[in-house]
């Protein structure tokens, strides 16, 4: 892949004696619409919280849009990032996450509109704006002044959506963001981001078990197991013919 | 002197502990406030104070702390040659307001720490600043869980206020207490003192819930 957005180049990721990314190498280009698969603890979230910035790595090196994430060009090489080099690499990448986690003591609007305003320095109206836009992208614009509390956990999430959107962001990450749903409610965060991969350009990284979603809308599908990727393709290769014994494993215990 | 010649020394008594009770319990929080969250700044000098004070002000007795703020301060500072004598209600709302402060220093810092992680992890990815997390997305979550141990701690300053009368602070103990040894009707004022000391508690009770109400008007949004 010429010009990946995002590269991991031998990264390691360790909970105390735990290895939960063993020297993954991993790219994503530009545009690219990337399904995380895979068994639980195989590390698929821990990539997208690296990429967050939530949690530091201990081996290897992070590269979004050429520029290492975790670490700072020094006078002698690379040295661990600072505050202040993550707070810059951050405005390229958003994330939705598993449970909302939206803002609850903030109505609808100014959770979309909150950081645009006090991080990006938007005017309130610019943010407005932005802010409505969005909500009518993802069939809220009537929510607008509620709470979160008042919404359904569908509804929540495609808030939790327009408010990651509305940083502008290069890549978009989805952890998980329909496994805390009621099964009715599923759908209407899935067309949500099924329509963004669609008409957008945006990077998407997305870790799931909606294994017919993620054939759907991705240009390539990975499946994780003990912290590497055992195998990737299109989701054709990888749904009607798995290489590998443990990914057709997976897919046979979750697809029936 | 009959009963109702009473209630004016009283009364006056009683506006003293109700401004002693207000000022305490406003510069109380607001130390409780910046020690409660200087507690869990990771500045180690920041933090080294705030946990001297919270821990000095809780383990000593009020009584302690106000007759040191109004006797030996005084000495203290002669001997240095600096007049660090104290007005009595400067000395009694410095004491009050020091003491009901390490107390709610740890209802801050408690309740900034029941803070989900979630809520912290979302303002980093949406890439607030720490100070802005703090006071944006951290804090208003806060203030909720601090009200009903703050109401409690008002109302526990309101009844500290009494021990001003030892340093011949004009309030209601003390215009009691002057009354008491003129006319010896212990039965009669100490019960009055009841009444009014309960009376204040119940409104400042009852102010304390309207606060929360108002504090967590967003949890009660209903569709």
């Amino acid at each position: 892949m010429n010009d990946p957005i995002i590269k991991f180049d031998k990264v390691i990721k360790r909970f105390g004696d735990l290895t939960v990314l063993d020297e993954l190498d991993f790219e994503v280009g530009r545009g690219e619409k990337v399904s995380i698969i895979g068994p639980s603890g195989s590390g698929k979230s821990t990539v997208l919280r690296i990429l967050m910035t939530l949690e530091g790595i201990d081996g290897g090196v992070v590269t979004v849009n050429g520029e290492p994430l975790w670490h700072e060009e020094g006078p002698d090489g690379l040295r661990p990032a600072s505050e202040a080099h993550l707070h810059k690499m951050r405005t390229q990448l958003g994330m939705v996450f598993q449970q909302f986690n939206l803002f609850p003591h903030m109505t609808v609007l100014r959770n979309i509109t909150e950081a645009p305003v006090k991080v990006l320095g938007l005017s309130k109206a610019e943010a407005k704006g932005r802010a409505e836009e969005l909500l009518e992208l993802v069939g809220l614009a009537d929510q607008a002044q509620k709470y979160p509390h008042q919404l359904s956990g569908g509804q929540q999430q495609r808030v939790g959506i327009a408010r990651a959107l509305a940083m502008r962001p290069n890549v978009l990450l989805f952890d998980e963001p329909t496994s805390a749903l009621d099964p009715e409610l599923v759908g209407e965060v899935l067309n949500v981001i099924g329509r963004l991969a669609e008409e957008h350009d945006l990077t998407m990284l997305l870790v799931t078990h909606e294994m017919r979603f993620a054939r759907e809308i991705s240009d390539r599908v990975c499946f994780f197991d003990q912290g590497r990727i055992r195998e990737e393709g299109t989701p054709e290769e990888l749904f009607t013919d798995p290489k590998e014994d443990r990914t057709r494993e997976f897919l046979k215990a979750v697809l029936d | 002197m009959q009963l109702t010649d009473y209630i004016a020394p009283l009364m006056q008594g009683a506006w003293v502990t109700v401004q002693l009770t207000l000022y305490s319990t406003v510069l109380g929080a607001m130390l409780a406030f910046a020690s409660g969250i200087g507690k869990l700044s990771r500045n180690r000098a920041i933090n080294a104070i705030c946990v001297a004070y919270i821990e000095l002000f809780r383990g000593t007795s009020l009584l302690v702390q106000l007759f040191w703020l109004y006797f030996a301060l005084p000495l203290a500072g002669s001997a240095m040659g600096l007049d660090l004598r104290l007005p009595p209600v400067l000395a009694g709302v410095l004491a009050l307001s020091l003491n009901i402060g390490a107390y709610g220093a740890e209802v801050v810092r408690g309740a900034i720490t029941a803070v989900h992680q979630d809520q912290r992890e979302a303002a980093r990815a949406l890439n607030f600043s720490e100070r802005q997390t703090l006071w944006d997305i951290v804090i208003p979550q806060a203030i909720p869980e601090m009200m009903p141990p703050f109401g409690n701690l008002a109302v526990q300053n309101l009844k500290d206020t009494a021990l001003v009368s030892l340093i011949s602070l004009g309030d209601l103990t003390f215009r009691a207490e002057q009354i008491r040894n003129y006319t010896q009707d212990s039965t009669t004022i100490y019960s009055m003192l009841l009444v009014m000391y309960f009376g204040m508690a119940l409104v400042l009770t009852v102010m304390m819930r309207g606060l929360e109400r108002y504090v967590t008007r967003w949890r009660r949004a209903r569709s």
